[in-house]
């Protein structure tokens, strides 16, 4: 069966200086899948994560979305084009509530310009975000102001938030750091059902080894920016390069 | 040709001061974010350090710059980095820019209402008298302030690149947290910053204010030459600051010569705005990538 | 909180109706002045508020408006068409001025405006063939609308209620619609709401644009409340007055510059016995409420109400951290 491709990023390289953050990194991502970007401190993979999402110009290498090129999109070029992003710090509105941060995250895909002005003030999206606070189990929450949540609480939030606008792409940047266990099991979880359920295609960067393993359908390793090791998890689990880059490192 | 090279030394001359007020608008920038709106006003408070000094106290000229020297280092660098910036700066960038508007508002109509409001004649450190060169009529006074704000930026240029301090001082400008990291006291290299913009702006009006006379509203104009020398030099470089500085300088005398003089004030404004249209990392600034 | 809201807007509105009933001439003329400059305050509100830009032209943006309002209205024109006149041009200029400087580094605009206000100021005092230099314009007309003459103190006076309650109701629904949560998305977390497909660039600078455009209402308001205007009248002080009057009201609340304008058209008359030191006096309120509360009085207000309400929502947090 031939799935289609929906990321695709050639030869990426960026040098800071004499410094080669990412060397020549290539892969595919196909529709549905879970890829883990995985490697020890410094491997390269935040820069090439925001190589991807246009925060960084690549030295060289081409991006490719949907068979699209999308070298110089900004980030909320590339967010229209379907592709959503967590971060790895929290990422929420801290003086909006719940409901008013998970509608902003959809609005700017619905209407024009002139309709987010002189339409309704909710831009018709209350059902859903509803929808998407019930979805993460945030609902008891919806009028609290997203700062006053706890951490993991704005972790969901800024996952619901990608979720919005329907993404076909979703990129996230360490979900799981500085999260407790039982939220992780939940996070995971609700992640996996998401992907289930619409098919969102989830490239994941993250330090928690056992997160990983259990959440992605395939693993690429990268150490000193380049990839060292590709595979399903339990190939990964037993790679000697892997193994040796983790502990040399 | 004569009268060029007549503009051009009293450019230079000029710009050169400017760029001591650039310069230290630059370093604090680097070191600690803070957008000093009131550069300005501390190029021009320290005139009226040496003033005080001589009138009030009766002190003889070389003990009133001194001691202007040392109130412009303890006032403009370490209180105000203490009372001003300290507190403001965990309310990010926005209250900080605010703050200093009002400081410099502050220092004007003080020195306006507790000085004088008319300008000051200043006495001079260096003669009068003027020099023929290749039938240029230049002054001597625009050669020595030429040579004592080049002299300036050398000896921090040195002390940057040369001493221990100072390479700490750069490592803190470029990333306090790897400084941090290197065993660098980045506290105190953020303070010694402010120490060297207090006293970049003591020297710097002590040499202007015997030319434009020693006034409380001098600020706005300096204030203004210094943020835009800072750009025009890309904003994160010693070098791009004094480049900056003394491209105003000319500029600004060729127009006075060559352009109306009603607006020779726009000439700098105009180039900011041409500058950051047209290429805003400066002119001797490199552009980086966009980053989070 | 609606409740309360409704009746405040209420008794407020009540309060401008029977305000200058009477009152002195000079009392009207503070409180036209006042709200002359609420409108202004709440242009650069929506700059600095809830874009989170500097912008140090609000004086220059007003002189234009109040240099387009005259000479148009000296020409004969009705003021309608003046104050259109005033509206888009300054619209316009900050579109023009804002770009390329948003465009590069959010920083930029404060020096752009910084500088755009000094240029303003240059040509108002030597074109004098236009503007008539340093001497002003001199006898602008106050408009009449039919039967409805604002020649005197108290016409004119209700004349600028009706002006400041549309622009307050725009304004209002502006922040209320989508709009108004981008703009606050953009003062909490620009690179956040940039990811989640909001064009942050253009929607700052329509923010400032839009900013500008009330100060252009307000220079249209102004020259005929004067009916004289002259170059030193729009200097980056009165920006700097401008900006104060925002922050000291409490940048980002609503009624915020309405305050601030309150108090920074008042102040003056407050401490005229202090002579000329009530710039000094400005200077260190701002510096002060800087260092106490960057939120202003407003935002000092909020804290004071949150730290004495009673906590009750900590079952739900609770519950909330098991997860």
């Amino acid at each position: 069966m031939q799935t289609e491709t929906v990321l695709s990023v050639k030869d990426m390289t960026k040098h800071f200086g004499p410094i080669k953050a990412v060397n020549g990194v290539s892969f595919e991502v196909k529709k549905g899948e879970i890829l883990g970007l995985i490697g020890p401190n410094g491997s390269g993979k935040s820069t090439l994560f925001n190589c991807i999402l246009g925060q960084l110009a690549p030295s060289s290498g081409t991006v490719q979305i949907n068979g699209k090129s999308v070298a110089g999109a900004q980030a909320h070029d590339l967010n229209r084009l379907g592709v959503g992003r967590t971060f790895q710090q929290l990422s929420v509105f801290p003086q909006m509530s719940v409901i008013e941060n998970i509608i902003m995250a959809g609005q700017e895909h619905h209407g024009t310009m002139f309709t987010r002005l002189f339409g309704k003030s909710d831009a018709g999206l209350t059902g859903a975000a509803e929808d998407m606070i019930e979805f993460f189990r945030l609902g008891h929450l919806r009028d609290e102001m997203a700062g006053s949540l706890s951490y993991g609480q704005q972790k969901l939030l800024d996952a619901a938030m990608a979720f919005m606008a329907g993404p076909g792409l979703v990129l996230l940047d360490e979900p799981a750091g500085g999260v407790n266990l039982t939220m992780l099991q939940y996070l995971k979880e609700r992640l996996i059902t998401y992907n289930r359920e619409h098919g969102t295609t989830f490239v994941v960067i993250e330090h928690n080894m056992e997160f990983v393993m259990s959440l992605c359908t395939r693993i690429i390793v990268l150490a000193e920016g380049e990839i060292i090791a590709e595979g399903a998890p339990e190939d990964i689990r037993a790679n000697q390069n892997v193994i040796d880059a983790y502990l040399g490192g | 040709m004569a009268e060029l090279l007549q503009i051009l030394i009293s450019g230079l001359s000029s710009g050169a001061i400017y760029a001591l007020a650039a310069v230290g608008f630059t370093l604090l920038w680097q070191a600690s974010q803070t957008i000093n709106f009131a550069q300005g006003e501390f190029v021009m408070l320290p005139a009226f350090f040496v003033l005080a000094g001589m009138t009030l106290f009766g002190l003889p000229l070389w003990a009133a710059i001194l001691t202007a020297f040392v109130l412009s280092i303890v006032i403009l660098g370490a209180m105000f980095k203490k009372l001003v910036v300290e507190p403001m700066l965990p309310h990010g960038t926005m209250p900080l820019v605010i703050a200093t508007i009002a400081l410099g508002l502050l220092m004007k109509e003080s020195v306006k209402e507790f000085y004088s409001a008319q300008g000051q004649p200043f006495p001079s450190l260096f003669p009068q008298h003027v020099m023929n060169v290749f039938g240029a009529s230049v002054s001597v006074q625009d050669l020595c302030n030429l040579a004592v704000a080049f002299a300036a930026i050398i000896a921090l240029q040195l002390f940057l690149q040369r001493t221990r301090t100072g390479r700490a001082m750069q490592a803190t400008a470029q990333d306090p947290r790897v400084a941090e990291i290197l065993g660098v006291d980045v506290k105190r290299m953020v303070m010694y910053t402010f120490l060297i913009n207090g006293a970049l702006a003591a020297i710097a009006s002590i040499l202007i204010s015997p030319v434009y006379l020693a006034k409380f509203s001098n600020g706005e104009t300096l204030g203004m030459i210094a943020f835009i020398a800072a750009i025009v030099g890309g904003f994160n470089q010693i070098r791009g600051a004094l480049v900056g500085g003394l491209l105003i300088g000319v500029l600004d005398n060729l127009a006075a010569v060559y352009i109306s003089a009603e607006y020779r004030t726009a000439i700098p404004l105009i180039l900011l705005i041409v500058i950051i249209m047209v290429r805003p990392q400066g002119i001797m600034g490199t552009s980086e990538g966009r980053t989070v | 909180m609606t409740a309360f809201r409704i009746l405040f807007l209420i008794t407020f509105s009540v309060a401008l109706l029977f305000a200058p009933i009477g009152q002195s001439n000079y009392i009207i003329y503070i409180l036209c002045s006042w709200l002359i400059f609420s409108i202004s305050a709440m242009g650069l509100n929506l700059t600095l508020g809830y874009a989170g830009q500097i912008s140090l032209a609000q004086a220059a943006f007003m002189g234009i408006g109040a240099y387009v309002t005259a000479l148009l209205t000296m020409a004969g024109m009705h003021w309608l068409v003046a104050v259109f006149c005033s509206i888009s041009a300054t619209f316009l200029i900050g579109l023009a001025l804002g770009y390329p400087a948003l465009r590069v580094q959010h920083h930029f605009l404060a020096f752009v405006t910084l500088a755009f206000n000094a240029l303003v100021f240059l040509v108002l005092r030597n074109e004098e063939w236009l503007t008539g230099g340093s001497l002003g314009l001199v006898g602008i007309p106050r408009p009449v609308f039919g039967p409805f003459d604002t020649m005197k103190q108290l016409p004119f006076y209700y004349f600028t209620v009706v002006c400041f309650l549309v622009t307050a109701g725009a304004m209002a629904w502006m922040l209320h619609s989508p709009w108004g949560r981008a703009f606050k998305a953009l003062r909490e977390n620009p690179i956040r709401a940039n990811s989640l497909g909001l064009n942050t660039t253009r929607m700052t600078l329509l923010a400032f644009a839009i900013g500008s455009s009330m100060a252009g209402l307000a220079g249209a308001l102004q020259a005929p409340l004067v009916q004289f205007i002259e170059p030193g009248s729009f200097t980056l002080i009165l920006s700097l007055k401008i900006l104060l009057m925002v922050i000291v009201g409490g940048s980002g609340y609503f009624f915020g510059p309405i305050l601030g304008a309150a108090l920074v058209v008042l102040l003056p008359e407050m401490l005229r016995f202090t002579d000329g030191y009530y710039l000094i006096i400005y200077a260190l309120l701002v510096l002060v409420v800087m260092i106490f509360s960057p939120q202003g009085l407003l935002g000092l207000g909020r804290k004071l109400l949150i730290a004495m309400k009673p906590r009750k929502e900590r079952g739900d947090l609770k519950q909330g951290a098991q997860l």
